[in-house]
């Protein structure tokens, strides 16, 4: 058996469904028409009355789910591209992300964010919003970067009882493939050391993943050992985790897709000058996206955003130091 | 109760007394079949005034034999609205000799609409109601102790919002009331959200009612919270005080339309207009709307038109507000007038009146004082923690 990344959030909502009455699925296009990746399909066929269409209105989607959360339920929203997701900016940040301190009332939901590039795709349907959500109080903000993960963390975050912010990756979506799902994975907010190594560590999440492991793949043949690790997680930040990397390379890049502006690459080095500063023989690094909107064309596209390449040179440099 | 349409061709479609059951489809109906293309974008259609067809509070109160036993649900009304002004007063003041911090906003002159809307609520029986920063009759007549607003003003640690957050912004979500946030607008799909759980586990009869004010009506989030649950048919009562001003900011700088009220056949929904001065037709339009909610009709849009006899808060004179709308008949207290028809019908005397008054004041001075004794937030005992799984919060970051 072959299992997409995408067929695991597939499997993951039909199995929610399946256990748990409490769910249900809202989105745009998600019913008969299965959503614009396919995520849903089926499932409305599957689980009658319970995936629904909404009118492209993501506003109120989410605010749709806090309402049907506060009642009891487990809504999982679709937003068509995590992009789409500004439109409910509001209802996201001011009204989900207060209500549990203001009220003592937890809201459980999920909002799905299809993000992430993708070669074409532009500045409108490519971008990576988590330093945004994760930014404000009251959220959690997950980024699976494998098969098994986007499996196990979706299951956790409907069964979590806050809001979770749930950045699937895109260009994951077909390419990635596991040979069968898994039971269980690691619990919510812990980091997972994807590769062992001794030299230096690679912070990274999402779809950054992959191009982080094939430049330490490339710089194993010069003898390099690169550590890299896969947050999982970028709210909470699994800050011991990323210590004992740092304890045992002494040198840190932080790779995010995101803008380069604060957010997460900024906080996780934030965190380990403020808390493991004796432990670093280099300055640490990081590498965005640039501060520009996502082009269009691919090659414009490939230079926007970090690359085995980009990644490659940056541990060079910091290797060199 | 009666359904008037204008019809593109400036016609009108009319019916009457007779018709009280009619609904808008059937309404489209008729229009259709005299030929008339209802769904052209000028077609308007709205449940007016419905004390002017029907008022089923009138009694003549100079024959005695005649007169029909006060309406139910009047008087009740009458006392949530004098407890609200009443305690409302007193936050006022409160707030000018520098005990309560951050703002106080009151629904002076809103007290009819706020409160008719909520007494025809069940709480206890399912409903939910989101209320907006003008509905303190609102929220006591559908059953907020009145503990609840005087510890959230003074920010007591053992009030719903413990003094995370003040005011206005007050709710019991588990109870049925929601707790708004400031952006308006925003609680209106949170209402469909909670009708949208009742139907998926199959509860019907249930009724859900937000408030919103002229301004909110000009949000994203409005719209496509009406929409939504125009689309779902949700049971819910959106209740727009047209109060003329939001902020500073005149009707005429707000919207285009002739009324606000035309814009529920744009949404495909039951619209009502009612005087929002006149407790007798909020009462009576609440009525309906709600029934029908309730009974499965689909969400309802009533626009009352009043005027905010107060600023937008106590910090705000409202000097843009012209003389010529202060002397209008918007401006009429809906209290006063309330009183004066208790009065003129005989429901009541001068007595009980001044009686009611004197209960509500001593109510609101008994909560105080408790309130006055109660500890203040100690920020060392405080979680800091905006989850309810508490080993993934990261509240104490920053400290």
């Amino acid at each position: 058996m072959n299992v997409t990344y995408l067929d695991a959030i597939r499997e993951a909502q039909a199995k929610a469904l399946a256990q748990d009455d409490r769910v249900f699925l809202y989105g745009q296009d998600i019913a008969g028409f299965g959503g614009a990746f396919k995520a849903t399909k089926r499932l409305a066929e599957e689980f009658p009355g319970r995936v629904l269409d909404s009118p492209i209105s993501e506003d109120a989607m989410v605010g749709l789910a806090i309402g049907a959360a506060i009642d009891g339920m487990r809504p999982i929203i679709e937003m068509q591209f995590a992009d789409f997701s500004s439109i409910a900016f509001n209802q996201i940040v001011n009204q989900a992300g207060t209500h549990y301190y203001r009220t003592g009332v937890p809201v459980p939901f999920v909002i799905r964010l299809p993000s992430g590039g993708n070669k074409g795709s532009g500045p409108f349907h490519s971008q990576s919003l988590e330093s945004l959500y994760a930014h404000f109080p009251g959220l959690v903000v997950l980024m699976p970067a494998t098969v098994e993960d986007a499996y196990t963390m979706l299951l956790d975050a409907v069964s979590l009882d806050d809001p979770v912010i749930f950045c699937e990756h895109k260009m994951l979506y077909y390419h990635l493939k596991a040979e069968k799902l898994p039971e269980e994975g690691l619990p919510i907010g812990k980091a997972r050391i994807a590769r062992a190594g001794t030299h230096a560590t690679v912070v990274t999440a999402g779809a950054m993943l992959h191009e982080a492991l094939k430049a330490a793949n490339q710089l194993a043949e010069e003898a390099w050992d690169i550590e890299v690790v896969d947050l999982r997680s970028a709210k909470p930040i699994d800050t011991d985790t990323l210590l004992a990397s740092v304890a045992r390379t002494g040198r840190i890049l932080c790779v995010a897709e995101s803008f380069p502006w604060g957010g997460l690459n900024a906080e996780v080095i934030a965190r380990v000058v403020g808390e493991g500063f004796h432990l670093l023989d280099a300055p640490p690094m990081r590498l965005n996206s640039r501060d520009t909107p996502i082009p269009y064309h691919p090659n414009l596209w490939a230079a926007h955003r970090p690359t085995a390449a980009s990644i490659t040179t940056a541990l060079r440099k910091l290797l060199g130091f | 109760m009666g359904i008037v349409g204008q019809l593109d061709d400036c016609r009108k479609l009319e019916f009457g007394e007779g018709d009280r059951g009619a609904t808008y489809s059937d309404f489209r109906t008729s229009c259709s079949e005299i030929g008339c293309a209802a769904r052209k974008p000028f077609f308007r259609v709205t449940r007016v005034s419905a004390a002017k067809t029907h008022r089923p509070l009138s009694t003549r109160a100079t024959s005695k034999n005649q007169t029909i036993a006060p309406h139910k649900l009047y008087l009740p009304t009458y006392k949530w609205m004098l407890l609200a002004r009443v305690l409302e007063d007193k936050l006022a003041s409160l707030y000018r000799s520098g005990k309560i911090v951050g703002g106080v906003y009151l629904g002076r002159g809103q007290e009819a609409f706020s409160a008719a809307l909520s007494v025809h609520l069940d709480q206890a029986g399912g409903d939910v109601y989101a209320p907006l920063i003008r509905d303190m009759a609102g929220r006591l007549a559908f059953g907020e102790a009145l503990i609840d607003p005087m510890r959230t003003y003074l920010g007591s640690p053992l009030g719903p919002m413990r003094g995370r957050d003040g005011n206005i912004h007050r709710g019991r979500p588990r109870e049925g009331m929601l707790a708004m946030i400031s952006h308006l607008g925003a609680m209106v799909s949170v209402v469909n959200g909670v009708l949208l759980a009742r139907r998926l586990r199959g509860i019907s009869g249930q009724v859900g009612a937000a408030c919103v004010g002229d301004g909110a009506t000009s949000t994203g989030s409005f719209h496509e919270a009406m929409n939504q649950a125009a689309v779902e048919k949700l049971p819910l009562v959106v209740a727009v005080a047209n109060n003329q001003f939001a902020y500073s900011t005149p009707t005429d700088r707000q919207y285009a339309c002739a009324d606000l009220v035309d814009r529920a056949a744009g949404y495909g929904v039951m619209g009502y207009r009612c005087d929002g001065t006149n407790l007798e037709e909020c009462l009576t339009t609440f009525g309906e709307a709600v029934r029908r909610a309730r009974e499965g009709e689909g969400p309802q849009l009533v626009v009352g038109t009043l005027l905010r006899l107060s600023g937008h808060g106590e910090h705000d004179d409202a000097s843009y507000v012209p003389a010529a709308v202060r002397k209008s008949a918007l401006a009429a207290d809906c209290i006063e007038l309330a009183g004066q028809r208790i009065l003129e019908r005989r429901w009541a005397g001068e007595a009980d009146l001044a009686t009611w008054k004197s209960d509500a004041v001593n109510q609101v001075e008994e909560v105080l004082e408790q309130v006055a004794s109660e500890p203040v937030p100690d920020p060392t005992g405080e979680a800091w923690c905006s989850l309810s799984v508490r080993h993934l919060c990261e509240g104490n970051l920053g400290a």
